[in-house]
């Protein structure tokens, strides 16, 4: 049993590290696209809050999950950010597809957490992703409705 | 009607106890020289210079108008009229009225015909539309035009281009207001009456400086605190305002925290139980869900976030608690500041929860700022459908391309409507390369206008500006339409509970002006737009046929116009909408039967989250709601993205005083009110003035990461650590009419303000920003 706990606890740990990560980058890229900067705080603030939440809940079994690990600096999102080399509006779209992609994949690593818990009775694990769980979900849907926004006029607007 | 009503705004009291009629009380005021018994003809009107939708009467002699006087029989005001409404109308004949049109001919405008200027603008339009498609034309309009007006515009907007690019200025004053009934009601309509004000023991007032925003109504309020059996207030408000000074309980939480607040408000009458459990088993979803979120919000957590004393908020709560007739109010303080859709929305939890709906004294009012801000929303200028159609309901787009005979896909619907804010970044974009702008004057309202000039002044876009006086912004334009201004034209409008009134024309406008609807129809006729048959689209010809057409749309939905007509509204003055042949004298309360518009069909929205502001699935909601219950929606309290720190130490916030309105356009050229506020201040606690180390009267600078503006210190009782700037000010009647003369010496607020807004309502945040502020020596 701690084996697969273990997996599925790093899994997701390492899926919000990521979309984490992805929101740092997508701030740093697109500081002048208000309507995604002043959202994507309050989305990296949830999955900060879930990384830290894990790695309390992943302690208390013996599964040593740092509480910050993974999140790039603000230097090192810059330059991450400075890898596109143009950014025009289809760069957002590109970032908005992944974003919903890494959510995805992670709230799919909170189902399974979910499950596990469900059926080795761990209450406590199951309570953390009844109320973290929510936080991964939104941040998709968040993704999808910012595509169905921005794609008509991106592009409509190609050349 | 006296000077001293400058110095005592609210005028003479005529107390009333509770539950008894509001006496009347007749105001009036004509140019010197002019006795009543002299004015040749009264024409019928309402005021257009707050959102209370005062009634009154323009007096005419020899085809000028030479007074006003407020109708004592109106329900909304009973014969008063506040000092804008006294004095405001003599801007019209102010000798800088725009009175022909101009085109911009290398680099200067020069004044033109009417031919020349719409055939400039038609074949700009046309060749954007060939080249770019409908997406690149947008439109911007007001809360000052008439619903036939913003009908007509929506009409061309939507069915004619097929563009969703169309706001109104509302959107930075009542967008919250619609969507937090929106998100509660499933469609928007405001559920109360301000009749209620006559039978609340209660009256619990959110970010809402009633007295200096709709001062009619704070003669009511404070007729009743005179009377018998007065209401008790709750005001929450950043500075002590005249309100708070009237309060039982006054809380001035620190600027962006409203939700924690309320939060804790919810969670105290839900452990006292002070809670209508059969209201809220019968009407209502969500309980269980908003009661987890609040679960943890104790006054004692919210004191320390808000930076108030607990014990001052467990009053709070024990006031609406024991309300037996609870009425809730909200404006600004709220819409304009952090989480403000969140906020709002559990104003709405707060009344439902204690069951205080659709009863006399009881309900909720969120308030709008400008006086046909509702007719921007329900008509559909501001992007949402027409009569609070649902852009996810098929159904609903379906009837509008039959009552336009246009094909549905004629009518955009892939998303929701694109908001003032994310037009402007198209622009900068470069993707929306036309704009046409009605009755408002971004150049100085939208924030942070260094980068709102920048893209106004962008060669590649076009830009239209259609307005009664020379702005900030018609010097940006490339082509200016005059425009007839108020009791120039006619067509009806409706205040913030639901009073529809009749304006009509009293004089004729200046020189070549014209009727803004003139304006638009003759836009439709030049640009051939068509229905699916070959013929017009734009079916209309007069006020009165657009009113008629408006009737059809809103018929069957919420904001029922059915059963109204030009002559009823002659005759009777104010009607409440849904006025329909079952209801022929309008509609006091809105849900007295108990049923709401939130079925899945019928429903205007499915909601949106209210941190993200991402789109609810239809499935999703029909799950939730499938009965069309009122819905209770918690939030979580989220910190504002800037808080001071060493190099912005101050909060900044953006507000209002009674003697102005807007950009001051119309009441700066009105003597009396400008004599009365001419330059902008910067309200300042006595705290913060002193560790500044300035005066009254000192001139200060106050600068934000986006900007600076200049001022002159005036002490009034903000919360210290608060600075207070009305954003009336701009500089056409300065030395540089179309901007500040270099960057630190503007003189408008939102040279400073943030580029930042509500997820869910997408309105911009004037009331929360970080500054510093230094006395300036020179
Ligand atoms: S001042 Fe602002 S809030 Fe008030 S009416 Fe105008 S736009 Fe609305």
């Amino acid at each position: 049993m701690k084996a697969g706990l273990e997996y599925a606890l790093t899994k997701l740990h390492q899926g919000e590290n990521k979309v984490a990560e992805h929101l740092q980058v997508m701030l740093a890229r697109h500081p002048s696209d208000h309507e995604v900067h002043h959202v994507a705080i309050d989305l990296l603030r949830w999955s900060r809050e879930n990384v830290r939440q894990l790695a309390d809940a992943a302690a208390g079994y013996d599964v040593q999950l740092s509480a910050e690990a993974g999140q790039p600096s603000a230097e090192e999102a810059l330059a991450r950010a400075a890898t596109v080399e143009e950014v025009t509006p289809l760069t957002l779209l590109d970032d908005v597809r992944t974003l919903y992609l890494l959510a995805a994949e992670t709230s799919l690593d909170w189902e399974m957490l979910a499950q596990h818990a469900q059926a080795a009775r761990e209450a406590d694990l199951l309570q953390l992703s009844k109320k973290r769980h929510p936080q991964t979900q939104r941040q998709m849907k968040w993704a999808n409705t910012m595509l169905k926004v921005r794609s008509p006029q991106t592009l409509a607007s190609m050349d | 009607m006296d000077r001293t009503r400058i110095e005592d705004p609210w005028g003479r009291r005529t107390p009333f106890a509770r539950g008894h009629m509001w006496p009347e009380r007749v105001d009036e005021y004509f140019t010197d020289g002019v006795r009543a018994e002299d004015v040749q003809e009264w024409v019928p009107a309402a005021s257009i210079l707050d959102s209370n939708g005062d009634a009154m009467d323009i007096a005419v002699m020899d085809g000028r108008m030479v007074g006003v006087r407020g109708r004592a029989t109106d329900r909304v005001n009973r014969g008063r009229l506040d000092i804008k409404s006294l004095h405001g109308w003599e801007s019209g004949s102010s000798r800088d009225r725009l009175t022909t049109p101009m085109v911009r001919e290398g680099g200067e405008l020069v004044p033109t015909d009417w031919d020349t200027a719409m055939g400039r603008v038609v074949e700009r339009c046309r060749r954007e539309l060939e080249s770019k498609g409908p997406r690149a034309i947008s439109f911007y309009t007001s809360g000052q035009l008439f619903a036939e007006e913003y009908y007509t515009l929506t009409t061309i907007a939507r069915a004619g281009i097929g563009t969703d690019h169309l706001d109104g200025n509302t959107r930075l004053c009542t967008a919250t207001a619609g969507e937090a009934l929106k998100e509660t009601f499933g469609s928007d309509g405001q559920p109360a009456s301000y009749a209620d004000i006559d039978h609340a023991d209660v009256i619990a007032l959110f970010g809402h400086n009633v007295a200096e925003t709709q001062p009619v109504l704070w003669m009511r309020i404070l007729d009743r605190l005179a009377g018998e059996d007065p209401p008790r207030l709750l005001v929450v408000d950043p500075r002590r305002t005249v309100v708070a000074e009237h309060a039982t309980v006054h809380l001035a939480p620190r600027p962006g925290t409203n939700l924690a607040l309320l939060n804790a408000l919810l969670h105290e009458v839900i452990e006292r139980d002070h809670v209508d459990h059969a209201f809220v088993e019968e009407h209502t979803v969500g309980y269980g869900t908003l009661a987890d979120e609040v679960a943890d919000c104790t006054p004692e957590w919210a004191a320390q976030v808000c930076g108030l004393e607990a014990t001052d908020i467990v009053a709070a709560a024990e006031l609406v608690g024991g309300a037996e007739r609870l009425l809730a109010t909200v404006l600004q303080g709220v819409y304009q500041s952090h989480q403000a859709t969140a906020t709002a929305v559990q104003v709405n939890n707060l009344v439902l929860l204690r069951g205080m709906l659709a009863r006399p004294g009881c309900g909720v009012l969120q308030m709008n700022g400008q006086p046909t801000a509702e007719n921007t929303r329900e008509c559909g200028a501001d992007g949402d459908l027409p009569a609070f159609r649902n852009w996810q309901n098929d159904e609903h787009i379906r009837q509008l391309a039959e009552i336009w005979n246009v094909d549905m896909m004629q009518v955009p619907h892939h998303s929701p409507p694109t908001h003032v804010m994310e037009m402007f970044h198209h622009m900068q974009e470069g993707t929306i390369t036309f704009l046409w702008i009605s009755a408002t004057n971004p150049a100085v309202s939208l924030p942070e206008l260094a980068r709102i000039r920048s893209i106004l002044s962008d060669e590649n876009l076009f830009v239209v500006v259609q307005d009664i006086f020379p702005t900030e912004t018609t010097a940006l334009a490339d082509v200016v339409l005059p425009a007839a201004g108020w009791g120039e034209k006619t067509g009806t409008f409706t205040n913030t509970d639901r009073t529809v009134h009749l304006t009509e024309r009293a004089v004729d406008p200046p020189g070549q002006a014209r009727p803004d609807l003139d304006i638009f129809l003759d836009f439709a006729a030049r640009m051939e737009l068509t229905d699916r048959d070959g013929g017009p689209l734009v079916t209309w010809h007069d006020p009165e046929s657009a009113f008629e057409a408006w009737k059809r749309c809103s018929a069957g939905r919420p904001c029922d116009y059915s059963g109204m007509s030009y002559d009823l509204l002659r005759e009777r003055g104010g009607i409440q909408w849904p006025c329909t042949e079952e209801r022929p004298d309008g509609t006091e309360r809105l849900y007295e039967d108990g049923g709401f518009w939130a079925a899945p069909a019928l429903c205007e929205t499915y909601g949106r989250d209210l941190v993200t502001g991402a789109s609810v699935q239809p499935t999703d909601y029909k799950a939730l709601n499938p009965h069309g219950k009122a819905v209770l929606k918690g939030a979580t309290y989220l910190p504002p993205h800037e808080e001071p720190d060493d190099e912005y130490p101050m909060y900044l916030t953006t507000g209002r005083t009674i003697y102005h309105f807007h950009t001051r356009t119309k009441t700066g050229r009105a003597p009396e009110l400008n004599d009365a506020a001419p330059r902008v201040w910067v309200e300042l606690s006595e705290t913060d003035a002193t560790e500044i180390g300035v005066a009254e009267g000192d001139r200060v600078q106050v600068s934000t990461p986006r900007g600076a503006m200049r001022g002159e210190v005036r002490l009034g009782d903000c919360r210290p650590g608060v600075a207070f700037v009305p954003f009336h000010y701009g500089y056409w009647d300065t030395d540089h009419p179309t901007g500040p003369p270099s960057e630190a010496d503007g003189r408008a607020a939102n040279e400073t303000t943030v580029t930042d807004w509500d997820p869910v309502s997408k309105q911009p945040m004037f009331k929360l920003g970080v500054a510093r502020i230094e006395k300036v020596t020179s």
